[in-house]
């Protein structure tokens, strides 16, 4: 066990695990954040994406190590209020059906938006590459992301 | 009519309780910024200032005293969209504005409600008459407690969003008579009437996921975000391979991880017990187990020798017309193809997993199950309980696809709590999840069509499979009655691995068998392809009995909406259509696939659907269903590959197991019909179609017929 520092959507936490413990479990378990989903463990699916420094990364497979002394950013604290215009263009488009990936889908989105405000279409396709949606809603996805990137 | 228990239970309607509030806004104020968008979102999702106080009018509806409204979502939602569109069907009845609506899952409730299963695309289909009953009966009592209230007849009063006319042009709220209107009569449900179509303001209309801003902004509304006092987390050590059974296993390494607390077998799988998920993991890999062989470790080329076996093999038919030993006996030509498809895992994007709390004094259930009651019955059996002790409550789901049917995963939960004496949350790693599977069984079909005079004179499908598809209502679907000799048989074989209900059962790889084949048949027999299906439709009109499931007209119409909006058949150069009409799930459905050869490559570009589930009771999520399902069909028949060496499965993860992604999917353009009829469900029925499409789209960009899946290994294409 040893002591970790991190700050997470703003906040400073001190937490205590194992060196070998994925940030993920972390803000699930440990900091009872849970917005940020578990889906394989080995940074395929891309449901459990966050922000470090602002930069999209897979928090199933960074080991909490990786996140000292850095601002991560999940879910929970992605806009103050879920306006950011990704999450209001979600809502347009009614875009999930379980949901289940849509957290990790809105946080590669909302990097890419961050890095290249008007990406093209196979710029959003090759980015969300990375992120499974086993109910197919990839088409959704791309509009939604396309109309929060005319917005922004 | 189904019956109805919800009107006329009256036990329900009595029950009126008072539920604190406290005039909280419900969730939080996501669209008071002063962002640009902020109107058109506010419109789409407002706002809801909660009540004070509740009344309980009955199992599906509370009103509050400010008129806000909260629906109970009587079945388990999947992603189908069920916690949204069944409410909204009580809402319409009811007469209050979507708007005031707040929706809430009820719990396993078997004396409240009916079928609370997400299963078979029927929760819309079977509820429809509950549920508009249900609306319809609150609506008749809130007026009468106004009319009541008034002294006037209650036929002179209507109501409209919530609020109660009488003929004087006086109003009075829902929630200003809900508690009066609770202790009335219940009428009885032939005396409520109901509305006619074109009266809907509800149906009809897109409204957003119930759960959207949840969902969004990362809020617990899984199974796997289950967090209750003093709970444990678990995982499981399972046999590595199907039917090997444990013989010992050492514990040091897992016991001496942090966090790590209890280790005890069960049967013949091992639970670690942690305070964290990842201290659970990482004790189930340092156990040292070891593991019998089965007498018969199965691998996939067992299962394909023993399946092209049974495909010749001599079985009793499951449905047997005309005489089609004779057509066959006397054809032209008779033409045979064998078409085959491995095991598929689910996949589902939440992996498995429950919660439990056993006491004595009670059993709690909480987690993502598609069938609660099945799961309470069988905990009551493996903890020797009564069934009464047993709480279940559901939880969104990451997915089902059929997965969630099973609840291995809660009785798991449930024996692993009753042992550990503790709270715990079962919870499977993805590698459990693939390979503790309830598969989609490998398939194989062998067709023959019997040709007289350019026609197709008998046809003769054999089913080879571990389980049986072909059973129940699925022989009488198309080509049932449109062929006049028709025979189907099922031949299965023993097999340890398990497998279960996958989207669309029964028909998510023998309508691309049969669609596939009919596509060739007409090639070979020089007829168009469309009108070679219209002119079986019609013949199967002489032949209609009360068994037969699909609707000739219906079939036609959804064939002909698709020919039309897609151009099949008039497709520019370069563009090669492929069709497939299929019924299943009690809804038709018709997809023309368009592939394009790209950079050289032929890819999959455009599918065009044309739908007929009768009345489309959320045209936004509807039409998301429709693309869910096509993509899903597409992505497992191109890409879908599962075998086993030895019992071990091939595949334990994404890295190993290729899904369809961002980039592949193709544009997708849907149509539904129009005829107002009573609705069907929409999880499942434009799945089975899609794999026929692309393939006869594939053939004729390539010249090459598909007979396997996945597709990927037989032909070069792109999604």
């Amino acid at each position: 066990m040893a002591q970790f520092n991190i700050n997470v959507n703003g906040v400073d936490h001190s937490v205590d695990v194992d060196d070998d413990t994925p940030i993920l479990w972390v803000l699930r378990d440990t900091l009872n954040l849970v917005g940020t989903k578990y889906g394989c463990g080995i940074a395929q699916c891309g449901a459990c994406t966050i922000h470090i420094d602002g930069a999209a990364a897979r928090s199933c497979s960074l080991p909490i190590g990786a996140a000292s002394g850095k601002k991560i950013t999940t879910i929970e604290g992605l806009s103050e209020d879920g306006t950011h215009p990704l999450q209001q263009a979600w809502i347009e488009h009614d875009v999930p059906q379980c949901g289940y990936c849509q957290a990790g889908q809105i946080m590669t989105a909302a990097a890419l938006l961050a890095e290249n405000a008007n990406p093209s279409e196979s710029e959003i396709e090759d980015t969300m590459h990375g992120n499974l949606c086993r109910c197919g809603t990839y088409n959704r996805i791309k509009a939604a992301v396309k109309t929060a990137a005319s917005r922004t | 009519m189904s019956k109805n228990k919800n009107t006329i239970d009256r036990r329900s309607f009595l029950k009126v309780s008072t539920a604190a509030g406290g005039g909280m806004v419900l969730g939080f104020s996501i669209f008071m910024s002063g962002c640009k968008n902020d109107e058109v979102v506010k419109q789409l999702i407002p706002e809801i200032i909660m009540p004070d106080n509740w009344v309980t009018m009955s199992g599906f509806i509370k009103v509050g005293d400010n008129g806000v409204v909260t629906i109970m979502s009587p079945n388990p939602e999947i992603g189908q969209n069920v916690k949204t569109s069944m409410p909204m069907i009580i809402a319409e009845e009811l007469d209050v504005d979507w708007d005031n609506v707040v929706v809430e899952q009820a719990p396993l409730d078997t004396e409240k409600y009916e079928r609370q299963v997400a299963g078979g695309s029927q929760s819309i289909r079977h509820g429809w008459d509950a549920l508009r009953q249900a609306g319809a009966t609150t609506k008749a009592m809130l007026i009468t407690a106004a009319a009541t209230q008034w002294g006037v007849d209650a036929s002179t009063c209507t109501a409209s969003k919530g609020v109660i006319s009488n003929a004087n042009g006086e109003t009075l709220g829902y929630g200003e008579v809900a508690s009066a209107a609770a202790l009335l009569e219940v009428p009885d449900p032939k005396d409520v009437k109901l509305k006619e179509a074109k009266e809907y303001k509800i149906i009809g209309e897109s409204k957003r996921n119930v759960d959207l801003k949840g969902i969004i902004t990362g809020q617990p509304l899984f199974g796997i975000d289950t967090r209750e006092e003093g709970m444990q987390f678990a995982s499981v050590l399972r046999p590595p391979a199907f039917g090997q059974k444990l013989i010992s296993f050492n514990d040091d390494g897992a016991k001496a991880v942090n966090g790590v607390s209890q280790v005890f077998q069960f049967g013949d799988k091992i639970a670690i017990i942690a305070n964290s998920t990842w201290a659970a993991m990482k004790g189930k890999k340092e156990i040292i187990a070891k593991w019998e062989a089965p007498e018969l470790a199965e691998s996939t080329a067992y299962h394909d020798k023993t399946m092209m076996a049974l495909l010749d093999s001599k079985v009793e038919p499951v449905r047997n017309n005309g005489d089609v030993s004779k057509a066959f006996a006397e054809a032209d030509e008779v033409i045979e193809r064998t078409y085959e498809s491995p095991f598929l895992p689910h996949n589902c994007l939440e992996p498995m997993n429950f919660f439990a709390h056993v006491t004595e004094e009670k059993v709690y259930l909480k987690g993502p199950v598609q069938t609660p009651q099945w799961q309470q019955g069988r905990v009551a059996e493996i903890l020797k309980r009564d069934p009464k002790d047993i709480e279940v409550h559901m939880t969104r789901m990451g997915g089902g696809f059929g997965r969630r049917l099973y609840g291995d995963f809660g009785d798991e939960a449930a024996e692993i709590s009753s042992i550990a004496k503790v709270p715990i949350q079962l919870q499977f790693s993805r590698e459990d999840d693939m390979t503790a599977g309830t598969y989609r069984v490998a398939l194989k079909y062998k067709i023959r069509a019997a040709v007289k005079e350019g026609k197709i004179s008998g046809y003769h499908i054999t089913e080879a499979a571990s389980n049986s598809n072909m059973y129940g209502l699925i022989p009488n679907f198309f080509p049932a009655y449109a062929i006049d000799n028709y025979r189907v048989d099922n031949a299965k074989f023993e097999s340890n691995i398990t497998t279960g209900a996958w989207r669309a059962p029964y028909t998510n790889f023998l309508a691309f068998a049969e669609q596939s084949f009919f596509d060739e048949v007409a090639e070979i027999l020089n007829v168009d392809p469309v009108k070679m299906r219209l002119g079986l439709y019609e013949n199967a009109k002489k032949n209609k009995d009360d068994n037969m499931q699909w609707d000739p007209d219906r079939m036609a119409g959804v064939l002909m909406l698709a020919v039309n909006k897609s151009n099949y058949g008039k497709a520019k150069d370069g563009v090669y259509q492929g069709l497939s009409v299929y019924y299943s799930h009690n809804t038709h459905v018709a997809e023309v696939a368009d592939v394009e050869v790209i950079n050289g490559t032929p890819t999959v570009t455009k599918v065009t659907c044309a739908v007929d589930c009768g009345i489309v009771i959320n045209p936004i999520a509807a039409t998301n269903q429709i693309e869910g399902g096509i993509i899903d069909g597409i992505g497992h028949a191109m890409y879908g590959d599962f075998s086993f060496v030895n019992g071990k499965p091939s595949a334990d993860n994404f890295n190993k197991y290729r899904m369809i992604r961002s980039g592949e999917a193709p544009k997708i353009d849907v149509h539904f019909v129009e005829n107002g009829l009573s609705p069907t469900g929409l999880g499942e029925p434009s799945l089975p179609p899609a794999g026929g499409a692309v393939a006869n789209a594939l053939y004729k960009a390539t010249g090459k017929r598909i007979y396997k899946q996945p597709f990927v290994k037989e032909v070069e294409v792109l999604g």
